[in-house]
């Protein structure tokens, strides 16, 4: 049973048809590029998966659970931008990543202790404590990106979903924030969808790339049909195929015999 | 090189400030002077000398019947209507603006009943606010609730639509309810929104509020220059009008430094 499981899903603005018939089967931790031409539907699946968009057709499973209606705490997001809120400080970001699901979304006593110590001891992972007290708009784009990712994680979600999370840094930084989001991959095993323009990047990141194209077009009516996924290609160990051979155990001849 | 690109120092920006002020001032002192060189009695231009005298003695000397100073007690009242009219419309549109940009529901349901009622001439609501309410406090306090409530509410639903869907997307995945969303993400921000909106109304408050007291009153600011009107003191008249600017300044600047010290983060980009 794969963790993220997505059957016949089709999605249409009126007449005009964005996807069609796509499906995939995400097993748990695995990370996922999305990449595409402009207006290929990537970004509208990514809204989809995030159930900020539902399907004309089709679901989305999550673990085999029903279809969400709007988007949840299984799902943590990181766009481009305007992912932090500006009127908290970079901390208060932190705390606000556990305390919104609670009614009146503040903690009070003990439990804003044990937020603030934890939002302390992400700040140092992520190396912002220097501007725990400081606003997101004096923060540069890379910080204001980590914060993000850091924020969508400390509600621990169970995928999270990148929208183009590098597309307004300059190459340097770039590449930083690769080394970051490994780095945090590898510690938390996470379920990763992310959508970009870089191929070099989705390969680089991604154990699966997922390319969505048009595989039928009609000129007379260019909105008559939908992108799906084309390519499902296989990015670990560089792209190269069959460096994981798996010899039989004793068991599985023993299960044979 | 282009004019466009010219930038005046920092004392030519001071002087060039204060120029129309001076020009102003020195423009009505030859005309005073022009007229009552022509006619010692003339009421229309008093002498800056007088009017200051004027002003001395409307501050400082009570009235001989009721042995009120009356400036410092149209001053009080009319503040009063003002600020209590301004308080009620920043409840009411901050409230409405809420309620309005975050659900949908009720902006199918009030936002165009809103955008007709800003176009309601207030003023011509006046008689009927005079006969429903009576010509006490409350007709004049309605009627500035009237006048600026319904824009304050437009521009501030319109600017929680403005907060980026992202944030709104962003908080749901965190786990926030619809009440979170609106107390933690939009209220905090729309707050700054709601002060300049203040800001701006204030010019139409003051408005409606001279225009309610000329009407029918008995104490306050628009009242008084009214009244005096008929003996055509000018001097008053000047005086009060002086004064009404000072504290809209006075107001003004307050709200502006209330804003900088309550919001912090809305600097921190710059």
């Amino acid at each position: 049973m794969s963790f993220v499981q997505v059957r016949d899903l089709w999605q249409a603005y009126g007449d005009r048809s964005i996807l069609e018939r796509v499906n995939v089967d995400v097993a748990e931790g695995e990370f996922i590029s999305i990449v595409g031409a402009s207006g290929c539907g990537k970004s509208t699946f990514l809204r989809m998966l995030l159930a900020e968009e539902r399907p004309t057709r089709g679901s989305i499973r999550i673990d085999g659970g029903e279809p969400a209606l709007e988007p949840n705490r299984e799902r943590g997001v990181v766009f481009q931008k305007y992912s932090v809120f500006p009127h908290l400080t970079v901390r208060d970001n932190l705390i606000a990543g556990q305390s919104f699901g609670t009614r009146w979304g503040a903690l009070f006593g003990g439990a804003k202790a044990a937020a603030r110590a934890n939002a302390d001891d992400m700040l140092a992972k992520i190396g912002l404590n220097h501007v725990a007290d400081q606003y997101p708009a004096s923060l540069s784009g890379g910080m204001q990106q980590r914060l993000a990712i850091a924020q969508a994680l400390i509600a621990k979600p169970r995928v999270l979903l990148l929208d183009e999370p590098f597309g307004a840094l300059d190459p340097g930084t770039r590449v930083q924030m690769h080394e970051f989001l490994q780095a945090l991959r590898d510690e938390t095993g996470m379920t990763v969808f992310m959508v970009t323009h870089d191929l070099e990047e989705g390969f680089k990141l991604g154990d699966r790339v997922l390319v969505f194209d048009k595989p039928r077009w009609d000129p007379h009516d260019p909105g008559a049909y939908g992108a799906t996924i084309t390519y499902d290609f296989d990015a670990r160990d560089g792209g190269i195929p069959f460096q994981h051979l798996n010899p039989p155990t004793t068991k599985d001849i023993t299960d044979a015999l | 090189m282009r004019l466009i690109n010219k930038t005046p120092a920092r004392a030519g920006a001071v002087f060039l400030a204060a120029l129309p002020f001076i020009v102003i001032a020195i423009a009505y002192a030859i005309g005073s002077d022009i007229r009552l060189s022509a006619n010692p009695q003339d009421k229309l231009l008093p002498a800056p000398s007088t009017i200051w005298d004027t002003a001395v003695r409307l501050f400082t000397e009570p009235d001989k019947r009721t042995r009120d100073i009356l400036l410092w007690k149209d001053t009080w009242a009319s503040l009063i209507r003002l600020g209590v009219g301004v308080a009620v419309s920043a409840v009411i549109s901050l409230t409405l603006g809420m309620v309005i940009g975050l659900l949908p529901y009720a902006r199918a349901g009030l936002s165009g009943f809103v955008a007709v009622l800003s176009m309601v001439p207030p003023l011509a609501l006046l008689p009927i606010l005079f006969i429903v309410f009576g010509l006490g406090e409350l007709s004049k306090i309605v009627l500035i609730v009237i006048g600026i409530t319904p824009f304050m509410t437009r521009d501030l639903a319109q600017r929680v639509l403005d907060i980026p869907r992202e944030q709104i997307v962003k908080a749901q995945t965190l786990g926030a309810s619809s009440g979170v969303i609106a107390l933690r993400v939009a209220l905090p921000q729309i707050l700054p929104r709601l002060i300049s909106n203040i800001r701006l109304s204030l010019g139409s408050a003051w408005l409606f509020l001279i225009a309610a007291e000329a009407v029918a009153s008995n104490v306050g600011l628009g009242y008084r220059i009214f009244l005096v009107r008929r003996y055509l003191a000018m001097d008053v008249i000047l005086t009060y009008v002086m004064w009404i600017t000072l504290l809209a300044f006075v107001i003004d600047w307050a709200l502006r430094r209330l804003s900088r010290r309550a919001f912090p983060w809305m600097e921190a980009g710059l």
